[in-house]
C-alpha cells in the first residue's frame, strides 16, 4: 500500500511540467500555431525562476522571472509565426536553441557555478502545502492514506497544473474565446469574415502558451528541484507535446495522458536496482528510456489517427 | 440625384426619396500593377435581385470583397441606404446589415450548425445563454424563411446544399438587410438550385436586397431584375434582366460575339475502344465509391457521365487512368484488359493511347510554380523528343510549348511564365494542349470547363468535339449538366457511385436532374437527400 501510495504521489510531481507544458501547447495548437517550442520555454523560464529566488530569496519573485522569460519567447514565437508569417517549426526550434545556449551562457557568467544557478533553501521555493485535516484523517484506513499521502503535501504549483485542467476545458468548450479559439485552428477565413480578428486572437493563445510553460520552468527549478541545472527539461516540453497529440487536443485526455508518462516515470526510477522476478535486474538506462519509447509506440498508431487543429501551422493570409 | 431634387424641392416638403440601398460611386482597386476594379459605379435598389456577370477574374469578386470590408477601396464611395460610409472590415460590413455568403463556405467543419451561426456574435462571455438564444431565434428564421436545418448537426455531415443554408442562416442571424451570394449554384444539384432561388425570392418578398454574382446566363435570367455586366475589371453594362437576353449578355462579358451552342454533327460511333465491366472502387476510408459499374465507349463518340459532384465519378476516372486502385472490375483498352486492381501505372496507360485531363488541374494535371513549358510536357518527359542523352532538350521542349500555345491559343503567349500566372481557363488549356496533342486513342476528360471563362469553354467545346470526329472514344465527366447535354452522345448519371440510368442527350433536364438526385423512373424512390 505504502508502496502504491509512494509511486502514484511521485507521479504526480512528475506529471506536473508535463501538464503544465501540454495544456500551454493545447492553447497555442488550438488556434493553429504549432508549438514545438515548449521545451525551450519551459527551460528560460526555469532558469528565470532559479536565478530570481535564488538573488531575492523569493519563489514568487521567482515565478514572475519564470513567466516574464517564456513570455518573452512566446512573443518572439508568435511575431514570427503570426506577423510574418514564417515557419512555425523553424521558429520553435531557434526558440529551444536560443534557450538551451543562453540559459548556460548566462548561468556561467552570472553565477560562475557551471551553467547552474545557487541551491535554493527554505523560503527560496515552493514548499509542500498540507492540507487542512491531513493529520487528523491520516490514520482512517485507505482514505488516510490517499489524502495524506497522495492529495495533500504537494506545492502550490501542483495544485494550480491540475486546477488548469477543468479551468482549461471550460474556457476551450464553454466561453466566447474558447470557440473563437477552436474556430481560428479550423478555418481562420471563417473567423475572419465574421469580423474577429486572426492576428489578436491567435497573439491570445500564444501569450496563454508561454505564460503557462513560464509556471512549467518554475516548478522545475524552485519546486521539484532546488536549483536550475543546465538542460534540466532533458525533453520534458516534447514528451508534453506527444502527450498532447496522444489527447488528440482535449483537456481531460491530456490529464490522462500527462499522468500516464509521469507514471512511467516513476515507475522507472523505483524500477533501479530492483531485480524483477523471471528478468532479473533491468539497466537502469533501460527503464529510464521507457517513457521516451512509450512516446514512439504510442504516436507511431496506438491512438488511431490524431487529426490535429486543421490550419494549425498554416500562417493566415486573406485571399479572396 | 433624387438627393438633390428633394434638397431643392426643401422647403416643400416633398416626398422622402427613396436611396437605393447599395450605391457604389468611382470604386477603384489595383493590386501592385493589376487593376482588379476601374472607376465602379453601382446602384442596388432596395428590395430587388441584383445579378453581376462577368468572367473569372473580371473584378467581381474584388468588388463585393470591397464591398463586405475585405479589402480596402484605393479610391471612391460606398453609400448605404443613402449614407456614405467606410467599411474597414467585415465587423463593419455586418454591422451595416451587409451578410455574404462566400463561394468556398466560410464554415469550421467540426463545429456545430448553431455554433458556426452563433460565432462572432456571440453576445457575451460565456456561451450557454448564446446557445439558447440562437437556438429560439434560429427556429423563428426557419420558420419565416422555410430553411429547416439541425441545429446540432456538425457541418461535415450535412451536404453542401445544406451548409449553404448555414451560411444564408449565419447572415439572416446577424441581421443581414443585404445579402451576397458569390457563385451560390456551383456546388448544388439542379433541384438544390431551384430551391436556393425560392428562399432568395422569398428573401426579396421580406425586402431584402440580394447581390448574386454568377458566371452563369441561365441564373441570371431565372432569378434577377437589373444584371450588371463586368468586363475587365469594369462594369461594361446595366441592363434589366427583362429587357435583356442571353446572347446579348454574353456578349457583353468577353467583349465579342460568342457562340453558346455546341455546333456538332451525328457521331459515328465505330469499334469498342474502352470497355468497364464491373468496376468497384472503395476510396482511403474503404467505402465503396463506385459500384459495379459497366459500359462502353467507343471511337467516334462522346459518354458523358452526369451527376452530383461526389457520386463515384472521380473515383471511376481514377480507376480507369490507373492512378486509383480498383477493389474489383476489369477494363478493356483495345480489347486488352489493364491491371486497374493491381497497382496503377498512369504512364504505362499512356503509352497504351489513353490520355487523360484529371478534374483538378490544380492537384492533378499541373505543377503550378513550373514554368509552362514544363508543364506542356509532364508525363511526357520520358519521349526521346524531349530528350538529349540522359538530359531534357531545353530547346525542343520550349519550340514544342511554343507550337502548342499558338494552336491553343494560350494567353498571355510566354513558355517562360509560371503557371501559376495564367487564368484559369488558359490553365486548362495547357492540360488539354499536353493530352489531345499527343493523339491518343481513348480521351478522359474530368470537368473540362471548371472555373473557365465563357469564350474559353466554346474553344474547349470544339476542340472536345473536334477529337471526337477525328475518331477518338472521349468519357466526359462534368457536374455541368449543360455541358453533358450539349456535348456528350450519350448520357450516363451516376448516384451512389451505381449508373442509374442512360439517356440521350434530347432527355430533359429534370428528367436527368430527378436521376441525379437518385429518384428511380416512374417508382419515385427516393435514394438520397434530395432538397
Amino acid at each position: 500500500m505504502d508502496l502504491v501510495i509512494q509511486v502514484l504521489d511521485s507521479t504526480v510531481r512528475l506529471s506536473t511540467p508535463l501538464l503544465l507544458a501540454a495544456l500551454a501547447g493545447l492553447y497555442s495548437e488550438r488556434s493553429g500555431v504549432f508549438d514545438i517550442g515548449l521545451e525551450g520555454k519551459m527551460l528560460a523560464g526555469a532558469f528565470a525562476a532559479g536565478a530570481a529566488a535564488a538573488v531575492w530569496g523569493s519563489p514568487w519573485i521567482g515565478l514572475l522571472a519564470a513567466l516574464a522569460a517564456s513570455l518573452a519567447m512566446a512573443v518572439i514565437h508568435a511575431f514570427a509565426s503570426i506577423t510574418v508569417r514564417g515557419n512555425q517549426i523553424v521558429s520553435g526550434v531557434a526558440i529551444n536553441f536560443v534557450a538551451a545556449g543562453l540559459t548556460a551562457l548566462l548561468g556561467q557568467s552570472w553565477f560562475g557555478m557551471g551553467g547552474r544557478t545557487p541551491p535554493l533553501s527554505g523560503g527560496q521555493r515552493f514548499n509542500p502545502i498540507t492540507l487542512p485535516g491531513a493529520e487528523a484523517l491520516k490514520d482512517v484506513p485507505l482514505i488516510g492514506p490517499i489524502y495524506e499521502g497522495l492529495i495533500s503535501g504537494h506545492n502550490i504549483l501542483v495544485y494550480f497544473a491540475f486546477l488548469m485542467v477543468p479551468v482549461t476545458w471550460w474556457v476551450v468548450f464553454r466561453t466566447r474565446f474558447g470557440l473563437r479559439l477552436r474556430a481560428v485552428g479550423e478555418n481562420p477565413a471563417a473567423v475572419d469574415t465574421a469580423g474577429i480578428s486572426v492576428t489578436f486572437l491567435r497573439y491570445r493563445a500564444v501569450i496563454i502558451c508561454g505564460l503557462l510553460c513560464g509556471v512549467a520552468g518554475a516548478y522545475l527549478s524552485t519546486a521539484f528541484n532546488a536549483q536550475f541545472g543546465q538542460n534540466m527539461t532533458a525533453g520534458k516540453g516534447f514528451i508534453a507535446l506527444a502527450a498532447l497529440i496522444f489527447a488528440k487536443w482535449k483537456p481531460l485526455n491530456v490529464l490522462g495522458a500527462c499522468l500516464l508518462f509521469g507514471f512511467l516515470e516513476a515507475a522507472g526510477i523505483r524500477l533501479q536496482g530492483v531485480a524483477l522476478p523471471m528478468i532479473g535486474q533491468v539497466p537502469v538506462q533501460l527503464v529510464q528510456a521507457l517513457p521516451y519509447i512509450l512516446t514512439v509506440v504510442l504516436l507511431a498508431g496506438f491512438i488511431g489517427k490524431a487529426i490535429p487543429p486543421k490550419a494549425g501551422g498554416v500562417p493566415y493570409t486573406k485571399e479572396r | 440625384m433624387a438627393e438633390k431634387a428633394a434638397e431643392e424641392a426643401g422647403t416643400g416638403k416633398a416626398p422622402k426619396p427613396v436611396h437605393p440601398a447599395i450605391e457604389l460611386r468611382g470604386i477603384s482597386k489595383s493590386f501592385g500593377p493589376v487593376k482588379a476594379n476601374r472607376n465602379i459605379d453601382l446602384r442596388v435598389e432596395r428590395g430587388t435581385i441584383h445579378g453581376i456577370i462577368g468572367e473569372n477574374g473580371a473584378g467581381k469578386s474584388t468588388l463585393m470583397s470591397i464591398l463586405y470590408g475585405f479589402y480596402h477601396a484605393d479610391s471612391g464611395d460606398i453609400l448605404i441606404g443613402g449614407k456614405p460610409v467606410r467599411i474597414t472590415g467585415s465587423q463593419e460590413a455586418i454591422a451595416l446589415g451587409i451578410g455574404m455568403v462566400h463561394q468556398h463556405f466560410m464554415l469550421v467543419h467540426n463545429f456545430s450548425v448553431l455554433e458556426n451561426i452563433i460565432l462572432g456574435a456571440e453576445g457575451g462571455n460565456v456561451l450557454n445563454s448564446a446557445r439558447t438564444r440562437a437556438r429560439s431565434e434560429l427556429e423563428r428564421l426557419e420558420r419565416e424563411y422555410d430553411m429547416h436545418v439541425d441545429p446540432d448537426a456538425i457541418i461535415e455531415e450535412l451536404p453542401v446544399g445544406l451548409q449553404q443554408r448555414v451560411e444564408i442562416l449565419k447572415a439572416l442571424y446577424r441581421g443581414a438587410e443585404i445579402l451576397i451570394l458569390d457563385e451560390p449554384t456551383g456546388v448544388l444539384t439542379p433541384a438544390e438550385a431551384d430551391h436556393l432561388f425560392r428562399i432568395l425570392e422569398q428573401l426579396r418578398e421580406q425586402g431584402k436586397t440580394i447581390i448574386l454574382i454568377t458566371h452563369k446566363l441561365r441564373e441570371i435570367m431565372a432569378i434577377t431584375d437589373n444584371v450588371s455586366v463586368m468586363r475587365r475589371g469594369e462594369i461594361v453594362a446595366t441592363r434589366k434582366t427583362a429587357e435583356t437576353n442571353v446572347e446579348q449578355l454574353a456578349e457583353l462579358m468577353v467583349g465579342r460575339r460568342v457562340l453558346l451552342r455546341v455546333d456538332k454533327g451525328k457521331a459515328s460511333p465505330g469499334e469498342t475502344k474502352l470497355s468497364v465491366q464491373g468496376l468497384t472502387v472503395a476510396d482511403s476510408r474503404r467505402v465503396t465509391m463506385v459500384d459495379a459499374v459497366t459500359f462502353d465507349v467507343r471511337a467516334g463518340e462522346i459518354v458523358g457521365i452526369a451527376g452530383v459532384a461526389g457520386n463515384g465519378q472521380s473515383e471511376l476516372l481514377e480507376a480507369i487512368a490507373g492512378i486509383r486502385r480498383a477493389k474489383q472490375g476489369k477494363v478493356l483498352l483495345d480489347g486488352r484488359p489493364i491491371g486497374v486492381t493491381g497497382p496503377g501505372d498512369p504512364a504505362a496507360m499512356r503509352d497504351r493511347g489513353l490520355a487523360h485531363v484529371p478534374e483538378d488541374r490544380h492537384h492533378m494535371g499541373l505543377v503550378l510554380p513550373f514554368e509552362e513549358n514544363e508543364n506542356s510536357i509532364l508525363g511526357y518527359h520520358t519521349k526521346q523528343q524531349y530528350l538529349n542523352g540522359p538530359l531534357l532538350d531545353i530547346d525542343a521542349i520550349r519550340n514544342d510549348a511554343k507550337a502548342k500555345i499558338e494552336q491553343y491559343d494560350i494567353r498571355p503567349p510566354d513558355c517562360r511564365l509560371k503557371t501559376a500566372n495564367f487564368s484559369g481557363g488558359n490553365q486548362q488549356k495547357i492540360v488539354l494542349a499536353r493530352e489531345m496533342e499527343r493523339d491518343p486513342s481513348v480521351l478522359l476528360i474530368g470537368q473540362p470547363t471548371r472555373g473557365v471563362d465563357v469564350g474559353a469553354i466554346e474553344f474547349i467545346h470544339k476542340r472536345i468535339i473536334e477529337m471526337r470526329d477525328a475518331g477518338k472514344a472521349i468519357l466526359l465527366v462534368s457536374v455541368e449538366l449543360d455541358e453533358i447535354r450539349s456535348l456528350a452522345d450519350r448520357i450516363l448519371v451516376m448516384f451512389a457511385g451505381r449508373i442509374v440510368g442512360e439517356r440521350t442527350p434530347e432527355a430533359s433536364e429534370g428528367e436527368l436532374g430527378l436521376l441525379m438526385a437518385g429518384i428511380q423512373d416512374g417508382e419515385g424512390r427516393t435514394g438520397g437527400r434530395a432538397a
